[in-house]
């Protein structure tokens, strides 16, 4: 590998990293703060993606569809924290899993009755169509560097909110110890409501961008919804930093993985998250 | 004591009755054919375009397969390999099915089929490509109506040498099927006088296909060859497209890269080649009326999986036709159906000595939503079937 196809190979490894961020941010609210084992997270990607693909038919413009889309998955977020979630801070980390294993089933069967089970695919937007040219016959679509920008200020926006605004601050406490900081008079079930919702509304997010480079297909939620986890554990469960460092760990070994040892690429992942349990058995940063 | 006997010669006179009006007491019971297919998950659409294809035929048949009705047994497989065995071994002996038609994934079928080779129960594969069906793990009581692996990438191997094209990069998952399309398109691209230069691979079902991209630009090979399907297939054209690839280096695949994803490439599919057993603007008299009363059931196009489904019912009627519906009499019913010629919507084809079609390859080309046939690059092609002993 020449030293050029090595930066380009590092900027598609940043760049898949960034995208894997965005994707596991979410969870590392749901999982990592309220302590659910969220097996959903990765329908609610796919849910994204094909609400951008139904909103994109609806309205003609995707940008739009995702300004529908977000309060859309805010919406269903916090729904279901109220109809389901609520019941489940005080059980085992089992009746979770049924619960949220059954989501997936149910949203599943829901998308395949409302939209056919057909491979669908949204165009990129006008104005990102275009590709940079970086050498004679490679070039890089501007819309994957736009979704990483758009995951950076993503990742600066989540730390601020948890560690610089009272709703941060009470989303920690909340995180350390419920009872308490319920008898302080903070309303945690609120609180809970708004970081499941917005945990659900990420993912959703995520699926959308994702959608015009990913197309939009049955069973796209499970693929993700594996590695998040990897990055997750990785990163320091509830650590937004963690997260975003576990990300570009794993968008390094899986690139350089795929160029380098093709015969193991499948595995380097998770040889990446076992090499770093062993040294850091919390993941690379534990919240504090 | 006399009712009882009076009711018994009654019976055999009713009986009588049946086998001087039908020729069979078999003719009067349903034949029970058992499909186990996919109807939930990413194949589903595939297995219900299989199944309205089947029963296309049966219907166009006047309902009935070899002169019996129809009883349908369904079982959705969900695609699932760890559940194969148990749901066939239902079909088989709870349902006790006449024939079993099944699936779209490879991993499924391989697994039926051998619960089907144990109990010697008639097989149908009406989309599985695993070469070991029709190869090692061929079969008296198995027939495939679709394709192997091996045969449209065989056929790509030839169009690609006979291009001109020299130098050739290859990309696919690394599962068994993926392997078998670069290893059919390999043995005709490097007969052609054709070298590949690097085979890659990145593990099932991943799709961040931009390493390979930044590799494939760094190689400057002459054209890409790839076996993708599904979702995965779909972003790959789009990534190729992207990155600028699909104006300087040719993409070409086997197989099912283009089929029920051309909406969701859009633009990043024009013009992409690719070879089939079945494709788009085939003028044949068979396939159009085909067409039409498809499109008049289902209120949908078929595509190459309904017209396996359709070929599926088709190649079993012949051999229960050629019985008069008795099941009991199998090495005959075997032998019509190794000896017919099906007229597919494809166009006629017979079963190789290993029970695969011995068909014609078509190269097919994007244009706007369909999958233009422009050419025959092999005319009723055989699958080597290396490893059966049939």
């Amino acid at each position: 590998m020449d030293f050029y196809s090595f930066l380009i190979q590092s900027l598609n490894a940043l760049q898949y990293g960034l995208l894997l961020f965005l994707v596991a941010s979410g969870l590392t609210l749901v999982f990592g703060i309220m302590g659910i084992i969220n097996l959903a997270h990765g329908s609610f990607y796919m849910i994204g993606a094909y609400l951008a693909f139904a909103l994109t038919s609806l309205t003609g413009n995707f940008f739009v569809a995702i300004l529908l889309g977000i309060p859309l998955a805010l919406a269903f977020g916090a729904a279901l924290e109220a109809l389901l979630f609520a019941h489940l801070y005080k059980r085992d980390h089992l009746e979770q899993v049924l619960l949220t294993y059954g989501l997936i089933l149910i949203f599943e069967e829901v998308r395949s009755l409302l939209l056919g089970d057909d491979v669908h695919g949204i165009p990129v937007p006008e104005i990102f169509a275009a590709s940079i040219p970086l050498n004679d016959t490679l070039s890089y679509p501007v819309y994957r560097l736009v979704i990483s920008a758009v995951c950076i200020v993503l990742a600066v926006g989540l730390y601020w909110l948890i560690q610089r605004t009272r709703l941060g601050m009470m989303i920690r406490a909340g995180s350390h110890d419920r009872d308490m900081v319920q008898s302080l008079g903070i309303d945690i079930n609120r609180i809970y409501r708004t970081v499941f919702a917005l945990g659900v509304a990420l993912a959703a997010l995520a699926g959308m961008l994702a959608a015009p480079i990913s197309s939009v297909f049955p069973g796209m939620g499970s693929q993700v919804l594996i590695i998040s986890f990897v990055i997750v554990v990785i990163g320091g469960i509830g650590s937004v930093w963690g997260a975003l460092i576990a990300a570009l760990i794993i968008g390094f070994a899986d690139t350089f993985g795929k160029v380098l040892l093709p015969d193991f690429a499948g595995l380097i992942v998770y040889l990446v998250m076992a090499v770093v349990l062993l040294w850091r058995p919390e993941g690379i940063l534990k919240k504090g | 004591m006399k009712t009882t006997l009076k009711g018994f010669t009654r019976h055999v006179l009713l009986a009588a009755a049946a086998l001087g009006a039908a020729g069979l007491a078999h003719a009067q019971e349903k034949v029970k054919v058992g499909l186990m297919l996919p109807y939930t998950g990413t194949y589903a659409s595939l297995g219900n375009a299989i199944t309205n294809g089947f029963k296309q035929f049966v219907s166009e048949n006047g309902g009935k397969l070899g002169g019996r009705e129809v009883e349908y047994f369904v079982v959705d497989d969900e695609s699932d390999p760890a559940k194969a065995t148990e749901n066939a071994k239902k079909l088989i002996k709870r349902d006790n099915v006449d024939v079993l038609v099944g699936t779209v994934h490879s991993g499924v079928a391989l697994a039926m089929s051998k619960v089907a080779r144990e109990n010697k129960t008639l097989m149908i594969v009406p989309n599985a490509g695993a070469d070991e069906l029709t190869g090692p793990l061929c079969d008296a009581n198995l027939f495939r109506t679709s394709f192997s692996m091996w045969q449209p990438s065989y056929a790509m191997g030839k169009v690609m040498a006979a291009k001109g094209h020299k130098k050739v990069v290859t990309l696919t998952w690394k599962y068994a099927g993926g392997q078998q399309a670069v290893d059919g398109f390999k043995e005709a691209f490097e007969k052609g006088g054709g070298k590949v230069l690097k085979d890659m691979t990145l593990p099932f079902p991943n799709v961040e296909f931009q390493p390979f991209l930044t590799e494939i630009a760094a190689l400057k090979p002459d054209a890409v060859y790839v076996f993708f399907a599904g979702g995965g297939a779909a972003k790959f054209a789009k990534d190729y497209a992207a990155a600028g690839l699909k104006n300087s280096i040719p993409l070409y695949a086997s197989g099912f890269l283009t089929d029920g994803t051309i909406d969701a490439m859009g633009e990043a599919s024009q013009g992409l080649l690719t070879t089939l057993h079945y494709g788009d603007g085939l003028d044949s008299a068979k396939n159009n009326a085909f067409r039409l009363n498809y499109a008049k059931s289902y209120k949908a196009q078929p595509d190459v999986y309904a017209v396996q489904g359709y070929d599926a019912a088709q190649a079993f009627n012949v051999g229960l036709t050629a019985v008069k519906g008795d099941t009991s009499k199998r090495a005959e019913l075997i032998k019509a159906m190794e000896t017919a010629k099906i007229d597919s919507p494809r166009g006629p084809f017979t079963f190789s000595k290993a029970h695969n079609p011995v068909q014609n390859i078509y190269l097919r080309k994007v244009e706007g939503r369909e999958n233009k046939v422009i050419d025959t690059p092999e005319k009723s092609l055989a699958d080597p079937a290396r490893g059966c002993k049939l």
